[in-house]
């Protein structure tokens, strides 16, 4: 063996929690520690209720104090929770913490097995391996790499915004990068906030402009990310920023070239109206848009398409000069030390469920096609009509379409319960129509919310519980001439109704983005199994990835309402920030490196590495490996013919040694 | 005769960032599994050197399972297409050895799918289970004695041959 440590002449204390009854409820704790303590090199073996409480790592310290330990193995929960917290209490009792090794009983053993003497024996064979491999750890030091204090935030609806907005308080330079014309989102639509029904637009446009007018925000609408490149603290991000066609410094959004455009009415559907009202090909998104800036559709503009038209916008434009057709897709890098996605949700397409007859019948609308219909800013100025004009007399909402469904989409939409009693009550406010929701559970957990619904009730909104089997326009009888009807079977009366009413309103569900997996591979983070963004631990780690320096929030990681939105997003800045503040990052020590002596040369390790950590030294003929490019994959340690490649923490001797270990049957 | 008691003994390596932290997931999900698997962790799959597999076998491994990022997700780009490179070229080997296909398996598990790791799992095992114990230190003990013995009656033989010269 090449190390002067990994000699029979070490010292190891083994440690094994019950983690309550979490692990001693199935392994049996005494005994395994009774077995470990028969293990060459062991001197210190126990078995404690909490290792990672207080007294616990107090007893790792003085033990190694004591008994002078030389390496010390816990067997607990799994690494990726408390390998640091040990490895501390180990550097506070003065032993270098890589001399640490842990042992994943909870995850890995009693929380997935039943059998207690089997669990046992697992137990003892996963610690005999630690206490085998512990013996070859050397002790390492942690490299500091400094952070780039810039933060790339991805997506600018409410939880980008809110990002961007503390970090650039804090005084860091901010990218917030929008793939949409404007900032909003989805916020951006909302004509009020349940449950306290204040005005979307009323809160939100401020934070909008506070974000164009900041000196430390940087905002590219029309823009993407493409390629992320890097690691935590040092990211070089390449963002595509697609042409608008109106030069963003000299356009002051006078709107006066939208009037005098060749198209004298607006033809092609406005996307924040949903498609609800038309607009002309050069147009701004909505009145309260972030930048005020217009923008040409090339999609729709003549003479982005044929070059042929008259131009009438540049003469409004005059001596502006702030339309600009040449413009071109243009390539950015911008490096930064962290990222934050906050790239949102899409809504539910409720063609999927033919039965509920969107699509065929013009009167069932979307969540948001009402809510754009209630704004004062929207399509009928706040009118609610149906699509005869009539304004109706009767309106259904059906809520969890595409959530809640086996077919469909398994998870609760969080939001819908609430949305739809308060865009019930809107109703109920603009008209005197009679108000019907048809729902399976009230779902209505924030703050306030549960008192909303209450109100909602008082105020004469009629529930049926009862999921809706289907939409006809199909009467059976006089009163349902010319309605919609609703048949459900009402659970609490028990028999299958049939309700005539003049609306439907189907409580459209949210789902991942479209491009939620490619945006995921592009940031390296993960995706459940429903396609949200997945965070590194459901409940200690919310906002944070496997990717250190790359932070999720708002609905891109489940669905949620505004003021979790906005909770995630200031958890998600402040992640950043502690990292930025603190100046450097401490990298794992897994680096690899090379026996010069034993390499012969060959160089087939060199195309391996995907970050060009391995370089040829001419000079000598040998490989050299730069640490501070190395990501620690040891895919060129298991590569290498001669064996020459070795790497700190996953040296060849102690993976064989863990091999042996894990096949000693006691 | 097979041993009645005999269980599988499977080592399995797992990547840090997709299947080991699925194993965690299917621990805090409480599912429950087949106890004869036991994990290395390793930062990536990539660095599952061929050789590990061929010492937990020769070591008394039944199987050996590997577990990693889906392609297109490795935590390090490519390592694990590197993995499956190697994994096959070894397949062949291990085939030409006539240890079953089944014994030693490569499976993509990413963080989220903690009922994955209890599905390949469960499969493995039952499968090993079936094949039976591959037991390659006792085999390695019967070819020693085999070999010692064949030497021991060629040596036999040169001396038969020399007596029958010289007489």
């Amino acid at each position: 063996m090449k190390h002067e440590n990994s000699n029979g002449d070490v010292r190891i204390g083994f440690y094994i929690c019950h983690c309550g009854a979490n692990i001693a409820g199935t392994v049996d704790c005494p005994a395994v520690a009774a077995y470990a303590a028969k293990l060459p090199g062991v001197v210190v073996s126990r078995d404690y209720k909490y290792m990672c409480s207080d007294p616990g790592q107090e007893l790792i310290q003085q033990d190694i104090r004591e008994h002078r330990l030389s390496r010390v193995v816990v067997a607990s929960c799994s690494p990726l929770l408390h390998e640091q917290t040990f490895r501390n209490a180990c550097a506070a009792g003065g032993l270098n913490p890589f001399y640490f090794q842990m042992v994943n009983v909870r995850e890995h053993d009693s929380w997935v097995h039943t059998d207690r003497a089997e669990a046992t024996a697992k137990a003892k064979a996963l610690a005999h391996a630690a206490i085998r491999r512990v013996r070859f750890h050397r002790a390492l030091e942690t490299a500091k790499v400094r952070i780039h204090p810039d933060v790339l935030v991805v997506g600018g609806g409410i939880a980008g915004i809110h990002a961007a907005l503390t970090l650039g308080n804090a005084g860091k330079q901010v990218y917030l990068v929008e793939r949409e014309p404007s900032i909003g989102g989805h916020m951006a639509k909302f004509d009020k906030t349940f449950p306290t029904l204040d005005c979307a637009a009323c809160i939100l446009t401020p934070k909008m402009s506070a974000v164009r007018s900041h000196q430390n925000i940087t905002l590219w609408t029309c823009s993407e990310v493409v390629k992320v490149e890097g690691y935590v603290g040092n990211y070089t991000v390449t963002v595509k920023r697609k042409p608008r066609y109106v030069n963003e410094e000299l356009c002051v959004g006078c709107q006066e070239c939208i009037k005098a455009c060749v198209f004298k009415e607006g033809k092609f559907p406005d996307e924040f109206n949903v498609g609800l009202s038309k607009r002309k090909p050069i147009y701004i998104p909505f009145p309260q848009a972030v930048p005020q800036v217009v923008l040409i559709d090339p999609e729709r503009c003549i003479q982005v398409k044929t070059g042929r038209c008259k131009q009438t916008c540049l003469e409004a434009c005059a001596d502006r000069h702030a339309i600009d057709f040449t413009q071109k897709e243009q390539l950015v890098e911008i490096k930064v030390g962290n990222i934050i996605v906050a790239t949102g949700f899409k809504l539910f397409d409720a063609k999927r469920i033919p039965q509920y007859g969107y699509g065929l019948y013009p009167n069932v609308v979307t969540s948001i096609e009402l809510e754009r219909l209630v704004t004062s800013s929207g399509p009928t100025a706040g009118d609610i009509v149906l699509r005869d004009g009539r304004t109706p007399k009767s309106v259904g909402f059906i809520l969890c379409v595409g959530s809640r469904d086996l077919k469909t989409n398994r998870w609760c939409s969080r939001t819908c319960c609430m949305h739809s009693m308060k865009l019930a009550q809107l109703v109920r406010e603009h008209t005197d129509a009679d108000v019907t929701v048809f729902y399976m559970d009230i779902r209505a957990p924030g703050k306030g919310c549960e008192e909303f619904y209450d109100k909602s009730l008082k105020e004469g909104i009629q529930f049926v519980r009862g999921r809706v089997a289907e939409v006809t326009d199909w009467a059976l009888a006089p009163e349902e001439e010319g309605k919609l009807v609703i048949r459900v079977e009402d659970t609490l009366a028990g028999f299958v109704r049939r309700i005539p009413v003049d609306m439907i309103v189907l409580a459209v569900g949210m789902e991942p983005q479209a491009d939620a997996q490619e945006v995921r591979r592009l940031f390296n983070m993960s995706c459940g199994s429903e396609g949200w963004f997945l965070e590194k631990h459901p409940k200690l780690a919310p906002v944070s990835t496997f990717t250190d320096g790359v932070f999720i929030a708002g609905c891109c990681q489940g669905p949620k309402d505004i003021p979790d939105s906005i909770a995630q997003a200031g958890a998600a800045a402040a992640e950043a920030l502690a990292l930025i503040d603190k100046g450097y990052i401490e990298q794992e020590p897994n680096t690899a490196y090379i026996e010069e002596a034993d390499c012969s040369g060959c160089k087939s390790c060199i195309p391996l590495c995907p970050y060009t950590a391995i370089a040829f030294d001419e000079a000598k003929q040998k490989a050299t490996i730069n640490a501070a490019l190395c990501k620690g994959c040891g895919t060129c340690v298991a590569a290498c013919p001669s064996g020459s490649i070795r790497q700190n923490l996953f040296e060849d001797e102690e993976i064989f040694s863990e091999i042996e270990g894990v096949l000693s049957y006691a | 005769m097979p041993d009645p008691n005999w269980q599988p003994r499977i080592v399995a390596f797992f990547c840090n960032w997709c299947t080991y932290t699925a194993a965690d997931l299917a621990g805090v999900s409480r599912l429950k599994y087949a106890p004869n698997v036991r994990v290395i962790r390793l930062m990536c799959s990539g660095r599952v050197d061929p050789q590990f597999i061929l010492d937990a076998l020769a070591r008394g491994a039944d199987g050996v399972l590997i577990g990693g990022c889906h392609i297109g997700d490795c935590h390090y780009v490519e390592g694990n297409l590197k993995t499956l490179r190697r994994f096959q070229m070894l397949k062949r080997l291990l085939h030409d050895l006539g240890i079953e296909d089944q014994r030693v398996r490569l499976e993509w598990i990413s963080a989220s799918e903690g009922e994955r790791v209890k599905m390949v799992i469960n499969e493995m095992v039952e499968q090993v289970r079936t094949l039976g114990p591959l037991n390659l230190p006792k085999r390695f003990a019967d070819w020693d004695r085999e070999m010692t013995s064949l030497e021991e009656s060629i040596r036999e033989k040169e001396r038969e041959e020399a007596e029958v010269v010289h007489a």
